[in-house]
């Protein structure tokens, strides 16, 4: 294509032509418009600029940082300071209020509910369910079985130091392993578990003697679970009354736990968790109405 | 194919390819000069000055007239009051700005686009400062011609800033939407008003800046799909500016047509003076006929009307006329005028029909509402005594001023069924009392326990019912109460 062309003018646009031409179609020369190119040209500077400034070109096993020192790291971590500083207003007001008057206002058990549900997601579903239904050997928290208490003060001392764990303020309370440690024989722990299963309306096996079996109640369960089944939560005893056992509601299951008991254990949140959101964790979970 | 119809396509091929020309439309004085600032005075003045109007709501309300407050998520018109979940109402009000536009489409053609469309408005505000500084139509092209002199410089830096203040202060009255007006305008002097104020004012001075200083009639030819959709619903009974050929042509100067005349040849009132053709913003020949480009602003019908007047000759050359009109007088019938036809009562009805249901809707809407969400996990509880508890999550809405409370109630269960509304304390022969912040929501958990040994089907319908305990205002809400599946 020559580029010594004269300087041809297309006639109906008036536009001068390249004087490139193909099959007849000939191309304009029509320049890119001067606010584009010094947009284009702007970029360039603002490319350069940023280049100084801010992160930008790798190196062989680092990258240049930039003169002002930008990170998206600090940046985060800025941000969450700030979420926790914006949350120390009601954090504060949780602290300094007693958890029956958290729940008695509006806007203290509104905060105290919000950031239960969250700290219940990220630290007690694992074990008690997303719903607080809870699983076999997780004891559920929305119905009003409880095995430690379920009043607002039972719930913060769970909370705080746990069940079984190495805190020194925790709550103990042991069963003793009555099959494997030779307390009873046999014959004994099947005698008592289905004493214990005629009284919770569980199905019993054939030709076992009940009475013997309430005998050796009275003498190595009542001491703990009462003598009417009843149960003792300063212990940690539970009723036995219903079928409602935390490991399990079959004969089998009975017998296993008098062989030889799982003592489940609840971690201790004291040093965990801030004592705001253990409040407020026990607030949103005595509200799901199985409190007491 | 004939050659006639070559010479023709080839004419529009140029047409096509041919670049824009710039448009400098002359000023021209007479009626609907008069009509189209009369208009641009009132538009201009409830855009910029309505925001400071006050109104009276009572302690808890921003006492602003018109006001959007989306923090609070709110809308505000005078004595009517929107959440967000009444938008149906902003609903409405568009189909109504619709068949009203139809209607105006029908009577008259395109009068939002010749008087009241913003973009008009703007533009003929532009265009006066234009002309303000920089002369008349002819001053303008000569000035576009000269050397970049001192002279020019100063007019042209003069007529952008102006361009520029008006731009910011279109900008600046939109935010007053947003805000409370006095507050805000004391914060933008301060430069304490929020970063989003000013990115609005930037966004909107850019614009109005832009569209009505440089694009103009290119918005309303190749951006705006009104005169699309109305060449496409106007009909041969619609009032247009128009240009009355029967009486105009053959068109020629004065002197010609007086010689024709004489010779006792047909001769036509237009004089050819193109006057119709300068002070067009649009930068259309009325005489060829209707066309997309004509915003039918009625400023050619001032130009003719003034020329007419001086030579001599009945004003109308140019007038608002109807297609159906310009062909009876070709059979040299009388003209007639139907503006009242089945196409504008309809519409009228749909007008005075959409109004009336939106205004039942208003003044029998509740002013308390009630949502219940149901647990999903659990759906239930079964409890050591043979009760079954369900909770639900219920927020209730209180639309007015004052504080009001309202007695929650549930049908359709067994009797001694218990309902506790977590955290709040007094009830009233067993159902809560709960109290609701003026103009807002609570969100309260309720538990429903079912009497002990009730065997409840697998669901069962319930009511929630509030009772206004003052006014005696009542809003239901439905749901299900859920028990296990009976083996």
């Amino acid at each position: 294509m020559a580029d010594t062309h004269d300087k041809e003018i297309d006639r109906i646009s008036g536009v001068e032509t390249t004087g490139h031409e193909w099959d007849g179609l000939k191309e304009l020369n029509n320049p890119l418009p001067r606010w584009w190119l010094y947009s284009f040209y702007a970029c360039i500077v603002w490319a350069a600029v940023y280049w100084v400034l801010y992160p930008s070109w790798p190196l062989i096993s680092s990258y240049t940082t930039g003169v002002l020192g930008a990170n998206q790291r600090t940046e985060a971590i800025a941000a969450f300071d700030e979420g926790v500083a914006g949350r120390s207003e009601f954090a504060d007001k949780i602290i300094a209020t007693s958890l029956e008057d958290i729940s008695h206002d509006q806007e203290l058990l509104q905060f105290a509910q919000a950031n239960g549900q969250a700290a219940f997601g990220d630290n007690c579903a694992p074990c008690h369910g997303s719903g607080a239904t809870g699983a076999e050997g997780y004891p559920n928290l929305q119905d009003d079985t409880w095995l430690w208490g379920g009043t607002l003060d039972d719930i913060h001392t769970t909370l705080l130091y746990g069940i079984r764990s190495d805190h020194d303020e925790a709550r103990i309370g042991e069963m003793p392993a009555f099959g494997r440690d030779e307390l009873l024989t046999r014959k004994e722990v099947a005698e008592v578990a289905n004493f214990v299963a005629s009284k919770a309306g569980v199905e019993t096996e054939d030709g076992v003697d009940l009475a013997a079996g309430q005998v050796l109640y009275d003498d190595n369960c009542a001491a703990c679970h009462g003598e009417n089944l009843e149960g003792i939560q300063e212990v940690g005893a539970p009723s036995l009354m219903s079928a409602n056992y935390l490991y399990g509601n079959s004969l089998d299951d009975i017998k296993a736990q008098i062989h030889a008991p799982r003592n489940g254990v609840m971690p201790a949140w004291v040093d965990r968790l801030d004592p705001a959101t253990i409040k407020s964790l026990t607030v949103y979970v005595h509200s799901f109405g199985g409190g007491q | 194919m004939s050659t006639d119809t070559e010479s023709h396509d080839d004419a529009h091929t140029e047409e096509w390819f041919a670049s824009a020309k710039k448009i400098y439309p002359m000023a021209t004085h007479g009626l609907f000069r008069r009509i189209k600032w009369t208009l641009l005075f009132i538009t201009l003045g409830i855009y910029y000055f309505l925001p400071f109007i006050r109104f009276d709501r009572g302690p808890n309300a921003p006492d602003q007239a018109v006001l959007v407050d989306m923090v609070h998520k709110r809308a505000y018109f005078f004595f009517i009051e929107i959440w967000p979940q009444e938008v149906y109402y902003l609903t409405g009000l568009l189909i109504l700005a619709a068949v009203a536009l139809f209607l105006m489409n029908a009577v008259a053609g395109r009068i939002w686009c010749g008087y009241l469309c913003p973009q008009t408005v703007w533009t003929d505000m532009f265009l006066w400062i234009e002309r303000k500084i920089e002369g008349d139509r002819r001053d303008r092209i000569n000035l576009d011609k000269e050397p970049w002199t001192f002279g020019k410089v100063r007019k042209r830096v003069t007529k952008h800033f102006f361009w520029l203040m008006i731009a910011w202060w279109t900008g600046g009255a939109w935010v007053l939407y947003f805000n409370d007006a006095p507050t805000l305008v004391w914060q933008l002097l301060t430069f304490e008003a929020p970063l989003v104020a000013y990115v609005w004012i930037a966004i909107l001075t850019a614009t109005t800046y832009l569209l009505a200083g440089f694009m103009r009639e290119q918005v309303c030819i190749y951006m705006c799909p009104w005169p699309r959709i109305q060449a496409a619903l106007t009909d041969e009974k619609a009032l247009n500016v128009t240009y009355r050929w029967d009486r105009g042509e053959p068109r020629g100067s004065l002197k010609q047509n007086k010689k024709l005349m004489e010779q006792g040849l047909p001769a036509g009132d237009c004089v050819d003076c193109y006057q119709c053709f300068q002070v067009c913003p649009t930068g259309v020949d009325i005489r060829k006929g209707m066309q997309l480009d004509c915003i039918q602003c009625g400023l050619c019908i001032d130009a003719c009307d003034n020329i007419m007047t001086k030579v001599g000759k009945p004003t109308g050359l140019i007038a608002y006329d109807t297609d159906e009109n310009i062909q009876r007088r070709i059979e040299g019938k009388e003209p007639v005028y139907e503006i009242v036809r089945p196409r504008t009562v309809i519409y009228a009805g749909l007008i005075v029909l959409v109004s009336a249901i939106m205004m039942f809707a208003l003044l029998t809407r509740d002013f308390a509402d009630i949502s219940v969400l149901h647990d999903r996990n659990p759906v239930f509880v079964e409890q050591s005594d043979g009760t079954v508890r369900n909770g639900y999550t219920v927020r209730l809405s209180n639309k007015r001023q004052h504080p009001r409370s309202f007695m929650l109630n549930i049908e359709g269960m067994p009797p001694n069924t218990r309902m506790e509304a977590v955290g709040v304390e007094t009830t009233f022969a067993g159902r809560p009392i709960i109290e609701v912040g003026p103009d807002t929501t609570r969100e309260v958990r309720i538990l429903v326990t079912s009497p002990p040994w009730e065997k409840m089907p697998a669901s069962t319908p319930v009511t929630f019912r509030i009772t206004d305990s003052v006014m005696g205002e009542v809003v239901t809400a439905k749901d299900n109460f859920k028990a296990p599946e009976k083996p």
